[in-house]
């Protein structure tokens, strides 16, 4: 078969190759320099490519060269603490291949090959072995023990097992009819890893934000939308949920984002450290990098390599946690391609397949059972960069018909440096039902309770507020003024979190109980006082009410604040007998 | 032939005048190639980047203390027409230096499709201040050929990673106006009869920008760095519209210009409220600037925003309806704009005059309401304890 083509017309990153016999989907070899490109269209022989590289200075006539092969990814011990960019290609091996700038035609292996790593097999010889089934393990970081499986669709009756030192292309397993198989495998990123069903999501993924764990909480296996004008505190956020959520696993993509913040993520996570294991961030992260000015094609590609690889590791039964920083940017990486390929647009100049390719991603999150009986969860976490902050525009429509987790940055909450800047009056989560009974068993029986008071609380404020508006807040009877009080505590003390901040970034969720409780037990108390007569002035002015709410930047607070809620309750309780 | 644009680069470059396509303009000699540079210019390896942190004095209060420049930044001006963004695009390029060095700034100047007469504006003051000596400009007018504006900031990029990677300068690049550089992006698309995206603008205007605006930044191994600072007029003051959107989404913060302001006659008249600079946390604080800096600053920014947005109230019920709180905070706002923000074109307040001015005005709000300042910060710094 004749595998090689001839380049006859080339626009940006889309090149039409003609005399090509090629499937779709095939990987190619453009040009002289051999760029890595991907057959999107065929018409007869005729091929249309998209390249995940630069095309300038590329010339009709040169060769293209069909690999046979479909765009995959490599899979295997290696894989964390890697930076790779949108075609898994890391970008430490590329800098010493082309220096800081990068350049074009230069292939790299997703992971170290010669690498050795102990392999401790979990099977032995006569075992029959199915597609995804466990054969052996390796420790791959201090935390992550990494399941090597047989290849979803392949196995066998087991003929040799090995175990010790290998690397990762050895032959560690062979089977009876012959075929045999190594610790890393490829698999194609456009194809979701099968497994054997998906359970209903009932355990919440614990972030460590008040705002999201209290309010508007995530489960594990569920897709939440982040969208957001910029300078909202999408990125922020997106990191924030990257260090501290309790998933076993991150991968991060940065998607047509801005290259100084992904520098910024690579100085900062070797240094942090995971509040669930004590061990660095890095140990636990995949990261893809594909910022705003490398190759289109490749961002397009970028959140496919990425969801393969946390499917992997969901495969061996761990909670992984994706963040797509920004799907917007996977989106007009489409729509660029689209209109390359002068495509009927949809809305916008969007493809009208836009939306289904959304959903087939998120899609690929959940909490499943896998082909080997593992239970493991994909969550998945999209920021959306709508233009001008208009979430009406079609990828923000598309994410929200989709996902069950709203988070809606605000720009007004953002400039009032109230952050993290989500709006609680819009923002939404459909997973509270299913995950009460876990917050009810694990955290306190209240806790739903709780939680429907307090945005109960902040319901009332916004509608108080336009009252205040008109007529200024001393115009309210006093028990709506405290209300607006407790609201005011509910923001400043509870929904602010500062992300930067050694202590509250990060908090636990049963402090988070108690600080809620500790708002509540104020509103209690300041009314039985007020109906004894104090005043609201002096209730609300009570000093250890400002230590409280200070003493959440200070180390240990889960174990003083019981004292200080004590000493707040005495000291508007004798605001009475003052009076 | 056969191959794409190339720029000839050397230090030489430095002082010289060029126009949108890098031929001289200034009468000068041709520039004599060290070597031949590709315009298009190659995108930094994410991984090879350095974390910028060294803080940049530019003078201007109002962008020292509340968005603070870094070097390797792209931070952009948001303007419209009629507001003094020039001038306040020059006061940056004479004053920005680095706190307690004596480094300075190669300026490299990017006119797109300005008028002649601002162009002889920008020349005149850059000879006046001497800067022009240490200044490279590429400049395409406003009947320069529409396709010549795509070049022009690529030329000017291009001299600038020569001058910061190659030749370890510091380099400040400024542009104006982005706006025409888009709406020529948007001529050409229209010409190749591609399918609109929003507005008329091509859908890859985001690509396009990146790879202008990501050309900013400092890399491993090389002791240079790009600085931007580009300036865009909002079509119709709306800052929705496509091109300040798409920036906004790219660059690193905006500084946001305000007519309201302006015609209040406060120069600069900076709206420090939709303001924002990203990497300011990365360079302010004890090492760089000064131990309280952030903690001020964010102080400033709440005391202000709660000022103005009583204005709004004060506006339906009167001055009295407000309690002792509200009525400090209102005269807070006012004070701000008017000593704080306001300064004139020539005066280059060093970062501790800003941060004690800052003080100064806060002193007039009562500490207990003062909620963001860290105690310690007060009793050090309040002038009350000063004394």
């Amino acid at each position: 078969m004749k595998n090689e083509g001839l380049i006859y017309r080339i626009s940006g990153p889309v090149v039409t190759a003609i005399d090509m016999k090629a499937a779709m989907y095939d990987v190619v070899r453009v040009g002289t320099e051999g760029l890595m490109g991907e057959v999107i269209e065929l018409h007869g022989d005729k091929a249309v490519i998209q390249v995940y590289e630069d095309t300038s200075g590329i010339r009709p006539g040169e060769i293209v060269i069909n690999t046979g092969e479909t765009l995959s990814v490599s899979l295997g011990p290696g894989l964390l603490t890697q930076i790779y960019d949108g075609i898994q290609r890391p970008l430490p091996t590329l800098e010493k291949e082309m220096g800081v700038f990068l350049t074009r035609g230069v292939d790299a292996d997703a992971f170290d090959l010669e690498k050795i790593w102990t392999f401790e097999p979990q099977v032995s010889v006569g075992d029959t072995i199915v597609g995804g089934q466990v054969v052996g393990h390796v420790q791959e970081t201090d935390t992550i023990v990494h399941k090597i499986m047989a290849v979803p669709g392949a196995g066998g009756v087991v003929k040799s097992i090995e175990s010790g030192d290998f690397n990762v292309t050895q032959t560690i397993c062979t089977f009876e009819d012959g075929s045999d198989m190594q610790m890393m495998q490829k698999w194609p990123v456009r194809t979701p890893r099968p497994y054997q069903q998906k359970y209903p999501p009932v355990i919440p993924l614990i972030t460590g934000m008040r705002i999201l764990d209290f309010l508007f909480p995530l489960a594990k296996g569920g897709a939440a939308g982040i969208p957001g004008p910029f300078g909202s505190g999408k990125t922020v956020t997106q990191q924030s949920l990257a260090k501290y959520s309790d998933a076993q696993l991150v991968v991060y993509i940065g998607c047509g984002e801005r290259g100084n913040e992904m520098t910024e993520v690579l100085d900062e996570f070797p240094h942090l450290i995971d509040p669930n294991t004590g061990k660095p961030l890095m140990e636990r992260t995949v990261m893809i990098a594909n910022t705003s000015n490398m190759p289109v094609a490749a961002r397009e590609a970028s959140v496919y390599t990425g969801i393969t690889i946390a499917e992997y590791y969901r495969d061996m039964g761990y909670d992984v946690a994706l963040m797509a920083d920004s799907t917007s940017r996977w989106a007009e990486a489409m729509r660029e391609i689209s209109s390359r390929l002068e495509e009927m647009p949809g809305e916008e100049g969007y493809p009208a397949y836009l939306s289904t390719r959304i959903a087939e991603f998120y899609e690929r999150a959940g909490r499943v059972e896998t082909l080997n009986g593992e239970d493991g969860s994909i969550t998945v976490i999209g920021a959306v960069s709508p233009p001008g902050g208009d979430i009406s525009e079609p990828v923000s429509q598309g994410t929200l018909r989709i996902v069950k987790v709203f988070w809606g940055l605000d720009a007004g909450l953002a400039r009032q440096r109230h952050f993290p800047a989500i709006n609680w009056l819009n923002s939404y989560s459909l997973y509270p039902q299913s995950l009460d009974q876990w917050f009810r068993d694990n955290i306190a029986q209240d806790f739903p309770e709780i939680r429907t008071e307090l945005s109960g609380l902040l319901q009332i404020e916004s509608e108080l507020q336009e009252i205040v508006q008109l007529v200024g807040s001393d115009a309210l009877p006093v028990d709506q003024q405290l209300t607006l009080e407790v609201a005011r505590m509910i923001r400043e003390y509870f929904l602010q979190q500062n992300g930067f901040h050694e202590v509250d970034a990060y908090c636990d969720i049963n402090l988070q109980y108690k600080m809620a409780k500790a708002i509540l037990a104020f509103q209690e108390s300041a009314k039985s006082a007020m109906a004894s007569g104090s005043q609201l002035g002096d209730v609300v002015n009570v000093p250890s009410r400002s230590d409280l709410m200070r003493g959440r930047l200070n180390k240990g607070y889960i174990d003083t604040i019981d004292d200080m809620v004590k000493t707040m309750l005495a000291e508007i309780a004798a605001t009475v007998e003052e009076n | 032939m056969g191959d794409v644009f190339k720029l000839p680069v050397s230090t030489d470059l430095i002082g010289r005048i060029l126009d949108g396509a890098g031929r001289p303009r200034d009468g000068g000699p041709d520039i004599v190639a060290d070597e031949k540079a590709d315009i298009i210019g190659a995108a930094i390896n994410p991984y090879s980047r350095r974390s910028p942190h060294d803080f940049i004095q530019t003078g201007i209060s109002a962008i020292d203390c509340c968005t603070s420049l870094v070097r390797g930044q792209k931070l952009p001006i948001f303007s419209a027409s009629g507001l003094p963004h020039n001038d306040i695009a020059l006061q940056i390029a004479r004053q920005a230096k680095l706190t307690g060095s004596d480094e300075e700034f190669i300026v490299v100047f990017c006119a797109m499709g300005i008028t002649a007469e601002e162009y002889n504006f920008f020349r005149a003051d850059l000879e006046r201040t001497g800067a022009l000596e240490n200044a490279v400009l590429f400049v395409n007018l406003a009947d320069d050929p529409a396709v010549e504006r795509i070049i022009t900031p690529r030329l000017a990029l291009t001299a600038a990673e020569y001058l910061a990677f190659e030749k370890d300068y510091h380099v400040l690049v400024i542009y104006t106006d982005m706006t025409n550089y888009c709406d020529a992006l948007r001529q050409i698309g229209a010409a190749r009869e591609e399918v609109p995206g929003r507005r008329g603008y091509p859908g890859y205007m985001y690509t396009d920008l990146a790879m202008l605006y990501e050309r900013a930044g400092l890399v491993k191994g090389k002791k240079g760095s790009i600085t931007q600072f580009p300036i865009l007029t909002m079509p119709g003051d709306d800052i929705t519209h496509p091109i300040p959107d798409l920036s906004g989404y790219i660059t690193e913060g905006q500084i946001v210009i305000s007519r309201e302001l302006h015609q209040q006659g406060i120069y600069p008249p900076i709206n420090v409220l939709p303001s924002l600079s990203r990497l300011m946390g990365s360079c302010i604080g004890e090492k760089t600037t000064r131990e309280d800096h952030k903690s001020v600053s964010d102080q400033m920014y709440a005391a202000y925003a709660q000022g103005r947005e009583l204005r709004g109230l004060v506006a339906i019920v009167g001055e009295d309806a407000l309690n002792e709180r509200d009525k400090q905070l209102l005269e807070f706002s006012g004070v701000f704009e008017d000593k704080f923000l306001r300064q004139s074109r020539d005066e280059n307040r060093s970062i501790e005059e800003t941060l004690d001015l800052c003080w100064t005005l806060m002193a007039r709000i009562d500490t207990k309401y003062l909620v963001r300042l860290d105690q310690k910060w007060i009793d050090k710094y309040h002038p009350e304890n000063r004394k």
